[in-house]
């Protein structure tokens, strides 16, 4: 593959199981509409792999997500590395017992003699015009569970690398991929790449200011710090990758250099994982810091359909310049 | 049918599960042991039947009210004993106590407390078993009360539709904590739901060893040789009430009393001796040897330490959790 090629979020998800499927026997996947003759799932991302691999271990499933992610978990303590794909991220909901109960907790109420390597691959997303139940992004109910290991990708590149080491981790990851990335082409990664889990990344280094952020505004705030030091600000962007368990040391040692922390998510902001990245930073810093936290998020209500008020619910790429400049002053 | 040795075994299990029972009701009752705990009295032929069918590597899921099936698929008393105490030499290390009991070496891979979520998981276990070409059955023990629940469902239509080499035995109790079969459930018998998947649905009077056995037998052969799954309903009678220290006030007396003289396990030691399969003196050693098992136990499980509280953060994840 030449450096210079580009992939989608789509494809760089679809290439990750395919390369996983054909390195390891025991990954397996479960989902509804999967399989190639059901179109290769709703956002085509498991397309080609029933036809390459069959339909024992490609399985199009009952809309029954209970049991999608129970036989997983099931599957998983019995050695297999199930993929399971849940269609869109509200509908985790109505699995949240198998996640919550189950696969967070199987390893230690067992005292370590059974584990769950099991990925649960879901994809969700304001923007689209999806309402109110198709659009929430839910990551932070899931990182309030010690057990789970909750992944949001931020570009396609990202997206593979991540996707590979959740498929070959041994405990059970959430894997979170933007329906409003899907299309969007990235910079293909070297083939077999695989990104650490529940390490946080440096994607920019900066002096002055400290965006910590991950998924889909990561791409925009690095554009964002590209014209801010026009202007003289620099600013360092930590794409957290994984979101929980969080690497508090890659964001503390940021902000310890910078003493000023903008943290910008798309999921709500009420009791979200940038109120948890912000209480530790003001823990462990508090008094270094040259200026309070600042968040940035989506506003604290339902995904709204029309699209004034979906485009007024989203987090604004505007604030986070306000935010940016605010704490930088 | 179940042969004179099959009967036999299926004694001595079910006096284990008893003699284990009344031990652990006894420490209760002392203050030496402080747990919530689902006594399983009344149920032992049920367990001791199912699982005198399956091999070592086959495997388990259970519930909250499982030492019965615990122990019928061979955790030894000791590790048993030493979880619901909490010590460190117990089947978790202390980590998941009475209602979270695991000994994947015995096949018991998961027990969980919440209702009906051991039906998907056991699915899952049956799909990896065929996934890999293995002959290995499952069997998921759940109540009557968690046939209402929706992972009931979702779990039998999954495994019918692969034909997952799985054993759904319902051990139909009569009650869902305080409330009776028929104010919670309008079908006659749970088994009947089994025609909603196109699979069979048995029902059979689980009190009795050799019709539970020879019920048990069908279902592992059927699932054994990738014929799929069956729902085996066990009818079977709660003794002590919900939970240990429930009165069970709301049970209907009539219906107890008939219950109790009916107790399964004396009925079998009653059914050994009237078919000349062993004599007086040979089932009494026999009580003597489990009952020596069960103190020994029990004497092993209070003598372990606990836990040191380095086990915290251990097994949270693959790597030891940082402070
Ligand atoms: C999902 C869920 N709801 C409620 C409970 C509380 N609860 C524990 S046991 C029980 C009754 C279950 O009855 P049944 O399935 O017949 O099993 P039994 O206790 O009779 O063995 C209930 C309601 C629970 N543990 N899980
Ligand atoms: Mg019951």
């Amino acid at each position: 593959m030449s450096p210079q090629s580009r992939i989608s979020l789509q494809q760089a998800c679809n290439q990750a199981l395919d390369e996983a499927m054909a390195a390891d026997e025991s990954v397996i996947l479960l989902g509804e509409d999967i399989g190639d003759r059901e179109g290769g799932g709703t956002f085509k991302v498991t397309s080609g792999l029933s036809t390459k691999y069959g339909t024992s271990r490609v399985r199009t499933t009952p809309i029954s997500e209970q049991a999608i992610v129970g036989s997983a978990v099931g599957a998983a303590i019995a050695g297999l590395r199930p993929v399971a794909e849940i269609m869109l991220m509200n509908f985790v909901t109505v699995a949240m017992d198998q996640l919550v109960n189950h696969a967070a907790k199987l390893r230690f109420m067992s005292g370590g003699q059974t584990h769950v390597p099991l990925t649960v691959r879901t994809a969700t997303g304001a923007g689209g015009g999806f309402g109110g139940q198709h659009s929430d992004m839910l990551e932070a109910w899931l990182a309030h569970v010690p057990g789970l290991t909750v992944v949001v990708p931020s570009s396609p590149a990202e997206a593979k690398g991540l996707l590979l080491s959740c498929v070959f981790d041994d405990d059970p990851c959430v894997f979170v991929e933007n329906n409003q990335m899907y299309w969007d082409k990235g910079p293909a990664p070297e083939p077999g790449l695989r990104i650490p889990l529940r390490k946080a990344h440096v994607a920019r280094a900066g002096t002055d200011v400290s965006v910590i952020t991950y998924g889909r505004p990561v791409g925009q705030v690095l554009a964002l710090a590209e014209q801010l030091a026009g202007d003289g600000i620099s600013v360092e962007v930590v794409d957290l990758r994984t979101v929980s368990p969080l690497d508090s040391r890659t964001v503390l040692e940021s902000v310890a250099k910078t003493r000023r922390a903008v943290i910008v998510h798309e999921a709500v902001g009420q009791f979200g994982v940038g109120a948890e990245v912000s209480a530790r930073i003001g823990e462990e810093l508090g008094g270094e810091l040259h200026s309070p936290v600042i968040r940035v998020t989506s506003a604290n209500t339902p995904v709204p359909f029309s699209p004034t008020l979906e485009k007024a619910y989203l987090y604004q790429i505007g604030d986070v310049e306000t935010a940016i400049r605010k704490v930088a002053s | 049918m179940t042969d004179e040795a099959g009967l036999l075994g299926i004694y001595r299990t079910a006096v284990r599960i008893n003699r284990a029972d009344e031990k652990l009701r006894g420490l209760l009752t002392s203050g030496e042991l402080a747990v919530s705990y689902y006594s399983p009295r009344g149920q032992e032929v049920v367990a001791a039947g199912m699982m005198s069918r399956l091999r070592a590597e086959d495997y388990l899921v259970t519930t909250y009210r499982g030492i019965h099936d615990q122990i019928a698929k061979g955790i030894p008393l000791e590790p048993l004993f030493a979880e619901l105490f909490g010590r460190v030499d117990g089947t978790c290390k202390g980590k998941g106590g009475p209602m979270h009991v695991t000994q994947p070496e015995t096949g018991v891979m998961v027990t969980t407390g919440v209702v009906g979520s051991g039906l998907p998981i056991a699915v899952g276990l049956g799909l990896a078993a065929q996934v890999r070409g293995q002959d290995r059955v499952t069997v998921v023990c759940f109540g009557d009360g968690a046939s209402n629940i929706g992972a009931f469902h979702e779990a039998l239509n999954m495994a019918a539709l692969w034909r997952l080499p799985v054993v759904f035995l319902c051990q139909n109790n009569r009650y869902a904590e305080s409330t009776r079969y028929s104010d919670g459930t309008t079908v006659e018998r749970i088994a009947q739901r089994a025609a909603s998947y196109g699979i069979p649905g048995v029902t059979v009077d689980g009190n009795n060893a050799g019709e539970m056995a020879e019920a048990a037998s069908q279902a592992v052969a059927r699932a054994r040789a990738g014929e799929g799954p069956t729902l085996l309903e066990a009818m079977t009678y709660r003794f002590m009430g919900h939970y240990f220290g429930d009165a069970g006030a709301y049970m209907d007396a009539d219906e107890f009393v008939a219950a109790q003289a009916a107790d399964p396990v004396p009925a079998l030691r009653k059914e050994l001796l009237r078919a000349g399969i062993s004599t007086e003196e040979e089932l009494t050693a026999l009580e003597n040897e489990e009952q020596a098992a069960v103190d020994s136990a029990a004497a092993f499980a209070k003598a372990s330490a606990l836990p040191g509280v380095d086990e915290l953060r251990r097994d949270v994840y693959r790597e030891e959790v940082v402070a």
